[in-house]
């Protein structure tokens, strides 16, 4: 039997422009399959992945929908007309429940939220009934951790396992001088709590895993991600993902930092931008290698904003969108994001169904490879009282790192400079690589022993565990 | 593509929101399409099916189906929908996606605690559920 199919205006594309198509079938069942077979773009748009027709796609055989008839077992005749009719339907996000009252005196210290039509009262509830999860309570997780409270946003959950040093002091304004030494989620808690003490802070002490990340998550509406490390990146990203949750994510380096909002629901995910990490070691982190500290406030800030506009549901989301930020040309870019069809974990056919071990998946941990390639300090000491000059120091550093403070006797080859310059070196010497705190350094024993230098080793620890157990006079940086 | 909508036809669609806040209100945009741009030259406001959620709208293919007659009959046709987000932002949820047909434009209308906000337009990505922005130009009257 040949029968016509009439064409949606809205799949037309798929059938060549035509409004109507000849298919050959006895059943209404078999005249859709011929069709999908001979238009296979419209399949995705009228079935499921099972093959069962989509709730919202109806079809007419003639002047009756065919669920009024048997269905797609349905017998057609030749000459009949099946017609492929939308129903349009959609909704704005679920019903909220009820949102928290103000009391005056948070009308009050609102009150330049309020005046905003796009906050209003409206917004600051919202913001009051919101649980923000922040990842780490450093450079970015301070000014947004801090803006956050300011703003009135209910509960604040801080994930972190640290505790506040000197040098984070340069840009991690949430702790200061008198927390020196205490736990970075109490320093934090203090601090929120004396800004805001309508805020309830709720700390996470310890490091985010595979084994707590989705119980910690779940009980938050979205996640700012505010880690410095790959793992704990990815590992945020895929639980966010797994959980159909919003993740806020910055991250800075030096002088330049990038901003966006991954949420799969919506668009790409973190997998999508980065489907790899980088080699363990290629990317130095703020430790090695420095960061201004104003840098994390900017892009903190931008990641506290973007929250508190998914809270309250103004303006334009930075999902989609990835802000890149050249604080020395002070420059903001923006890169379109799309979502990869074959991510694995948001994709078509996600391969990823569970958190993973990150650690392996950034090749970190995989490094047994250095055992006994180091030297630690006290060794090192003793065995450089032996040799003396015999005994190579080389310091892998940059020259502005070797003029805060350097190894009496050492030689300065920048890491980067390394391969060029291997002729300067004796290829029978005995030689220990040294850089800030021993990351570095492993690189360059790597690229010497690939040279055929066959009695390197690096210093545990760098020059800090140096100038924390040899030299005590030293400056630390 | 561009959609192309007449200043008072954005009126009108903040209007018939504001009727039916704090449900959402629905309705098709009819016009001409060529390979650049959709024009709206009216409206059909429809009759919301979904009478159990004020989050959900509905046209139901009946109604539909007499619509898209009627318009064939007049030498136009269906160029997308719109549909109200009461104290929502203007950009489609989760069910909007899931339910879209490709080429249609969606606009959707913020409700601002009673009162018409925003516009924007969006259209299915070929990735469906997603979809992304599409340009609309709100023409002023001269």
């Amino acid at each position: 039997m040949s029968v016509t199919v009439s064409i949606p205006t809205p799949l037309r594309n798929f059938t060549g422009g035509r409004d109507a198509v000849a298919v050959v079938g006895t059943t209404v069942g078999q005249v859709l399959d011929e069709l999908l077979a001979a238009h296979t773009g419209l399949k995705r748009h009228l079935v499921q992945d099972d093959g069962r027709l989509r709730t919202f796609v109806n079809l007419y055989l003639n002047d009756t929908d065919i669920r009024q008839l048997a269905s797609t077992s349905t017998p057609v005749a030749e000459g009949d007309v099946l017609t492929i009719v939308p129903s349009i339907a959609g909704g704005s996000p679920a019903t909220e429940t009820a949102l928290p009252k103000l009391s005056h005196a948070e009308v009050l210290r609102y009150s330049r939220h309020l005046l905003l039509p796009e906050v209003g009262v409206e917004g600051q509830r919202k913001l009051k009934a919101a649980r923000v999860l922040t990842i780490g309570a450093g450079g970015l997780g301070s000014p947004l951790s801090l803006y956050l409270a300011a703003a009135g946003v209910g509960t604040i959950g801080i994930v972190d396992f640290d505790v506040v040093d000197l040098t984070n002091l340069q840009r991690q304004i949430v702790h200061g001088t008198s927390t020196l030494g205490h736990s970075k989620l109490e320093s934090a808690k203090a601090r929120l709590t004396d800004l805001n003490p309508n805020v309830n802070v709720v700390g996470h002490e310890g490091r985010l895993t595979s084994e707590n990340a989705l119980d910690i998550i779940r009980d938050y509406d979205i996640v700012v991600d505010g880690t410095d490390n790959f793992p704990t990146r990815y590992l945020v990203n895929d639980a966010c993902v797994l959980l159909g949750k919003p993740n806020v994510y910055g991250s800075i380096f030096r002088f330049e930092g990038q901003a966006s909002v991954f949420h799969a629901k919506e668009g790409p995910c973190y997998r999508c931008l980065y489907s790899e990490p980088p080699p363990p070691g290629l990317v130095p982190s703020c430790a090695e290698g420095g960061v201004l500290g104003v840098l994390p406030g900017i892009i903190g800030s931008i990641q506290a904003l973007e929250t508190i506009k998914w809270i309250i549901g103004a303006g334009d989301s930075l999902v989609g969108r990835l802000v890149l930020f050249d604080a020395l040309k002070l420059r903001f870019r923006e890169l379109k994001l799309r979502k990869d069809p074959s991510c694995p974990i948001c994709g078509e056919h996600p391969t990823i169904h569970e958190l993973i071990d990150y650690q392996a998946f950034c090749g970190i941990g995989a490094e047994p490879d250095y055992a006994g390639v180091e030297i630690n300090v006290e060794d090192f000491r003793r065995e450089r009282e032996q040799k003396g000059d015999d005994l190579v120091l080389i310091d892998v550093r940059e020259p502005h790192e070797w003029e805060i403070a350097h190894i009496e006797g050492a030689r300065l080859i920048p890491l980067s400079q390394l391969p060029d310059r291997l002729g300067e070196l004796d290829g029978h010497a005995e030689i220990v690589t040294h850089c800030h705190h021993g990351a570095r350094s492993l690189k360059a024993l790597e690229i010497l022993r690939g040279a055929g230098f066959g009695k390197v080793r690096s210093l545990a620890g760098g020059i800090d565990a140096w100038a924390e157990q040899a030299e005590p006079g030293m400056a630390r940086y | 593509m561009t959609l192309r909508l007449p200043g008072a036809l954005a009126d009108e669609i903040r209007r018939h929101g504001e009727g039916a806040y704090p449900a959402e209100c629905c309705g098709a945009m009819i016009g001409r399409a060529d390979g650049a741009a959709k024009e709206v030259v009216r409206l059909s406001p429809a009759v919301n099916r979904r009478t159990d959620d004020p989050h959900r709208y509905l046209i139901a293919p009946d109604d539909l189906r007499r619509l898209e007659r009627e318009v064939q009959e007049a030498g136009q046709e269906i160029v997308g929908y719109y549909h109200s987000h009461p104290d929502h932002p203007a950009r489609p949820s989760a069910f909007d996606a899931e339910h879209a047909w490709p080429w249609y434009s969606y606009l959707i209308v913020r409700i601002d605690r009673g009162r018409g906000a925003d516009l924007a337009s969006w259209v299915l990505d070929d990735e469906r559920p997603l979809m992304h922005p599409e340009s609309l130009d709100v023409l002023s009257e001269v």
